[in-house]
């Protein structure tokens, strides 16, 4: 593969966002201003909104979800910065990690200097049904929606062909889960702020006020395999197996290298980035990886001049438990088929070698379709900057990788960010 | 040289008439279904329409349990659940149907690589009516 390079250095200099959740209350221009306040408070050395030149908005399906097109203007009207330009980058659940790409290479290309990447979405205002019909359109509507296929079937298909191929077992796919939830439970901007043990004393304490029989589950995993606690979605996946609907967004201001020492002495470098597409599931040679996220993450290991190897923390598009662990081989850093016991092994938790979704991924933090890539940046920014608190990654940490999946791959995009 | 317009169309009128179609280049034999301009990884070239024999192995499934709003029209929900699968057609494409004829409640008995025939389902009334690909074991 051709080694491509930047035309210019770009960094990272400010990155925020709005708790992830249900907020009925809230509109995506609410959650937005909030993740753009966040975003201006965390740029070290101060900077003027107004210095911002261009904006590339993640979303979607605000059309679908909210009735409302033609976000990029709109949201850029409400913080205040028309007329400059706004571009909303659709690419389903990858759309926030492209609209990031977009503006790396706009960057790059000498367009602009500074330019903020935003990510939306608000999908708490449908009915779980409506939602399902939404999140299908980024499957191909004719030829797999048609055969009955939703999200979570077609991750549960990936999930049956991983299992057979490798000889997986059933419940190496809860750890992920547990893990994220875990992670999540440190993370105050995450939907569910809490273990999977939480949720069931939650529960235990639920049934008793409302004098129904108390369950007796004796661990996570007992409570996990209890068809009334955890149901079925698609199987083999179950409902703590898949990411929850939700409401948020995330903002993130991108420079010229040249310029990141005017607003922080702690830039994070954007130093690779890839993208690749693909055609609907069945159409590939492949159900147990996703070929455009092994595309796009070589082409960023090749611009950044590292290997797997050398990635410290990395944010992985878990949308269903199944795709944590096909991410983790697509980005190298497991063989095929060996994922699953480096999850069960503990190697993928916080303190382990190879830690992925120290936020607590989509699976806990949430899955704002838009939003989740340039949420992902957040993650990166803290673990490597030192100020992720109780979830801090020990060590000297100087590479983080991101990683984000539109629809079942028909889009992967990946970035690699150094601290400087 | 004779370019046909492949048109997504002309595969659900084939589909109606109860016939599967793809198409095969004629340079290398490769064969897609359904039909369209060029084969992945090619840039367009001659090929031609070709009737699909129907006959396949089930590649991947699963059981859903929380269905879109067009599987809740046709009588499934959770307690109804039904299985979805690609299937690896015997001229080499793949496709993705319901695989009707196996017990959703029973997953264990629906296996990959077990041998599947295409069917034809007609779901709708009047103007809305469309005949769905499903297969079935053989």
């Amino acid at each position: 593969m051709a080694q491509r390079k930047l035309g210019r250095g770009v960094a990272v200099v400010g990155a925020g966002m709005s708790k992830f959740g249900a907020f009925p209350e809230m509109t995506t221009r609410d959650l937005f201003a909030q993740a753009f306040r966040e975003m201006c408070a965390t740029v070290d050395k101060g900077f003027d909104p107004q210095t911002i030149e261009a904006i590339y908005l993640g979303n979607y399906s605000s059309d679908l979800f909210e009735g409302q097109g033609h976000t990029a203007p709109l949201l850029t009207n409400w913080v205040g910065l028309s007329p400059r330009p706004a571009t909303r980058v659709e690419d389903a659940c990858a759309s926030g990690g492209v609209a990031l790409r977009q503006a790396v290479l706009a960057i790059a290309s000498g367009a602009y200097d500074i330019a903020l990447v935003g990510g939306i979405e608000k999908m708490s205002s449908l009915a779980t049904e409506k939602v399902t019909d939404t999140l299908a359109t980024a499957g191909d509507v004719l030829f797999e929606i048609s055969a009955g296929f939703t999200f979570p079937g077609f991750y549960a298909a990936m999930a049956t062909a991983y299992l057979h191929a490798y000889a997986c077992p059933t419940e190496a796919l809860l750890n992920v889960g547990m893990k994220n939830h875990a992670n999540g439970a440190l993370n105050d901007k995450a939907q569910f702020g809490q273990r999977i043990a939480d949720i069931m004393e939650a529960r235990k304490k639920s049934a008793a006020k409302k004098g129904l029989p108390i369950p007796t589950w004796a661990n996570e995993l007992e409570f996990l395999r209890d068809e009334r606690a955890n149901p079925y979605i698609a199987l083999p996946l179950r409902l703590f197996d898949c990411s929850p609907i939700s409401d948020g967004a995330a903002a993130v201001l991108l420079v010229a290298d040249e310029l990141a020492a005017m607003f922080t002495d702690h830039p994070l470098r954007v130093i690779g980035s890839g993208q690749a597409s693909d055609g609907a599931l069945h159409d590939r040679a492949t159900f147990t990886a996703i070929p455009a996220a092994r595309l796009a993450s070589q082409q960023a290991y090749a611009m950044a001049n590292v290997t797997p190897v050398d990635i410290q923390v990395a944010e992985v598009h878990d949308c269903f438990t199944i795709a944590e662990i096909i991410a983790s081989e697509d980005l190298g850093f497991f063989e095929a088929g060996q994922g699953w016991r480096a999850a069960q092994a503990g190697v993928t938790a916080r303190a382990g070698t190879r830690p992925i979704n120290t936020s607590g991924g989509l699976k806990s933090k949430g899955h704002p379709v838009g939003a989740s890539g340039v949420g992902q940046v957040i993650e990166i920014w803290k673990q490597l900057r030192g100020v992720a608190g109780a979830r801090q990654v020990a060590g000297d940490l100087r590479l983080g990788l991101t990683h984000n999946v539109g629809g079942t791959g028909q889009t992967c995009v990946v970035h690699i960010f150094e601290r400087a | 040289m004779a370019e046909i317009e492949f048109t997504s169309a002309q595969f659900f009128k084939a589909l109606s008439e109860h016939k599967l179609i793809g198409a095969r280049a004629r340079a290398t034999g490769a064969i897609v279904c359904p039909p369209r301009p060029s084969l992945p990884g090619t840039s367009a070239g001659e090929s031609e329409l070709v009737e699909l024999s129907g006959e396949g192995t089930l590649a991947t499934f699963t059981i859903i349990y929380i269905a879109p709003s067009a599987m809740i029209a046709a009588g499934y929900d959770r307690k109804n659940p039904y299985c979805a699968g690609i299937v690896t057609l015997k001229e080499g494409p793949k496709v993705s149907a319901q695989i009707i004829g196996v017990d959703a409640h029973h997953p264990e008995q629906i296996k990959i690589g077990m041998t599947v025939r295409a069917g034809f389902v007609e779901r709708g009334e009047g103007d809305a009516k469309k005949t769905y690909l499903v297969f079935e074991p053989a």
